[in-house]
């Protein structure tokens, strides 16, 4: 019986021939990564609770501060302190304030045919890479931290054949948002979402990731786009080798196949609250907005930022709007530097942020108050997700982002 | 098999974990601090008004989001007995497990149940609710270990001693 790419990466980290959906299997994780959301209270548990606190293998962790960086209250400072410290201690790689944790993950660790887990929900995205990334919570973390291991339930694999290429202005972004819609907020719930055929092949890593990040949004265990050459080339160029390239077998058993020719795919917007109510972003109606953001581990890359500059050049935000940029990584950041289009974001009047989660995490920049509306390439759009309960948060492409912080209102790129 | 019954609080489809713990309460410096604001996007009122033994009735995907521990924590924290949902997201139905929140399963209950309801859970078999009954599954036996432990990190104690 063939096997899925999601089922061989299983089988590899549980050091047997064959998985099957439902079998519940020990694994050896390759990496295990921690932000400043939840390690403070992992670190409180493994000095409270474990009887004699060890770490298996310091060298598969990675600390990463990025969700409220830098520190803004005493009580966050004391968190950041204590990982800072912790990390220091045990001799586990540390990030701060270089970038999203993702992001980073991405750039300086990840390679196909890796089980990766991260207190992070959206850990999902490592499958960029063709790796099997899943987010969990602290006290899976703890256990994974003190033991190497940790324990799956082998899911289900959904399949997304992509065909064909996204006609100009339509984005990786405006796909899964409309993939999430169609299948919905829970369409994909404990199943692996597995992307292929020559319509993935032809988008780039960075592309694929936009795809993997957001698999969650629909339920799944993971995201994993089909590993090729690109996977290698990427790898290559960050120093490190590619891994394991699996692709499922010929006669690995889906759930379900769904086709999706990316030439008939628009440029969409999803509404508050939830992430699957995808409409056609001109159908949207008179949106007036406060704020956009463009950044996160979604949609805060090179790309993304290199879409927006185009549309902003020459061209002022909207006198009512506050437009947020926020690099996902100082790598990033960096080349958008050498670039020029931070000049041209700040001549535009965008306020460029340091790389860090921001708008999208809701609690340390860019908050929003009660009534105000918020358009964003962040990764959720949840009641209160950027702020106030009775704030309103819109997802939609860079593009659909950066016309709309010109334009004070919703607005798709090409209607400027 | 252990039976208990409890008062029902429903909440719909999606809820999902900012809507649990919004972000703003999770630098409180623990959970007790939190509890109050649990829900609090959707239902500032529901956490006081919650009682020991009490149980959460949901639609369909319910902790949909983060994997933020903190949710399934408050939870427990309410003293609520269980949630009972349409379906559960998987990382937050790993939390819950991993703190001894039970959680179960049931596609017909909330359709037909009203806030206030009394229902029975005879647990791995069914729920009783206006004169009807709504058979359940029990959970696999490695999560059933972990639940009737408490915890994962309990389960762990037991298991291999690694745990205070």
């Amino acid at each position: 019986m063939g096997m899925t790419l999601g089922e061989k990466i299983i089988a590899r980290a549980a050091g047997v021939p064959e998985v099957k959906p439902g079998d519940i299997h020990t694994v050896d994780l390759d990496y295990m990564m921690s932000n400043d959301g939840t390690t403070h209270l992992t670190i409180d548990m493994f000095h409270n609770q474990v009887k004699t606190p060890r770490i298996a293998d310091p060298k598969k962790l990675v600390f990463i501060i990025d969700h409220n960086i830098p520190a803004e209250n005493p009580k966050t400072a004391a968190a950041h302190k204590k990982m800072r410290e912790f990390a220091k201690e045990h001799d586990i790689d540390f990030y701060e304030g270089k970038g999203v944790c993702h992001q980073i993950m991405y750039e300086n660790y990840v390679k196909a045919g890796q089980l990766i887990m991260g207190a992070d929900s959206h850990t999902c995205s490592y499958g960029a890479l063709g790796a099997f990334g899943t987010g969990i919570g602290c006290t899976d973390f703890l256990y994974a931290m003190v033991t190497g291991k940790s324990w799956v339930l082998v899911p289900e694999t959904l399949r997304f054949e992509l065909t064909g290429e996204f006609k100009e202005g339509v984005y990786p972004r405006d796909l899964i948002l409309t993939i999430i819609r169609d299948i919905g907020a829970n369409g994909a719930n404990y199943k692996i979402m597995e992307f292929a055929g020559e319509g993935e092949h032809r988008l780039s890593v960075n592309d694929r990731f936009v795809l993997c990040n957001l698999a969650v949004e629909a339920g799944a265990k993971t995201g994993i786009c089909e590993p090729d050459e690109k996977v290698v080339e990427f790898t290559k160029a960050h120093g490190r080798d590619a891994g394991d390239l699996f692709t499922s077998d010929p006669d690995a058993k889906f759930l379900k196949v769904y086709h999706y020719d990316l030439s008939k795919i628009e440029p969409v917007v999803a509404r508050p609250d939830f992430v699957d109510t995808a409409v056609p972003a001109g159908e949207i109606g008179e949106v007036k907005i406060d704020e956009a953001f463009l950044g996160s581990c979604n949609n805060g890359r090179i790309d993304e930022l290199r879409v927006a500059a185009d549309i902003l050049k020459g061209r002022t935000v909207h006198p009512d709007v506050r437009f947020l940029i926020a690099p996902a990584s100082n790598a990033v950041y960096l080349q958008a530097m050498r670039e020029g289009l931070i000049d041209i974001f700040m001549e535009s009047g965008a306020m460029v942020m340091n790389a860090n989660c921001s708008v999208c995490w809701g609690s340390c920049q860019g908050v929003i108050g009660a009534g105000e509306v918020l358009i964003s390439t962040g990764t959720r759009n949840f009641k209160g997700r950027a702020g106030h309960k009775d704030s309103k948060v819109y997802l939609g492409s860079a593009a659909t982002v950066t016309a709309s912080a010109i334009a004070g209102k919703i607005i798709t790129a090409d209607r400027l | 098999m252990e039976t208990f019954t409890g008062k029902i609080w429903t909440l719909g489809d999606d809820i999902d974990t900012d809507i649990i713990i919004p972000t703003e309460y999770l630098a409180l410096p623990t959970v007790d601090d939190m509890k109050q604001y649990a829900f609090s996007p959707l239902r500032p009122e529901l956490a006081a008004q919650i009682g020991d033994g009490d149980i959460i009735v949901a639609g369909k995907n319910f902790g949909c989001g983060s994997s933020r521990e903190q949710a399934p924590e408050i939870i427990k924290h309410l003293n609520v007995r269980c949630v009972i949902a349409k379906s559960f997201a998987r990382i937050f139905f790993r939390n819950a497990i991993n703190n001894g929140l039970l959680l179960i399963e049931q596609p017909d209950l909330y359709d037909e149940v009203k806030e206030g309801d009394q229902i029975e859970v005879v647990l791995g078999e069914a729920i009783r609710a206006g004169g009807k009954t709504y058979p359940i599954h029990p959970l696999p036996k490695n999560l059933l270990e972990i639940l009737e432990a408490g915890g994962l990190v309990k389960a762990m104690q037991k298991r291999n001693g690694l745990i205070k």
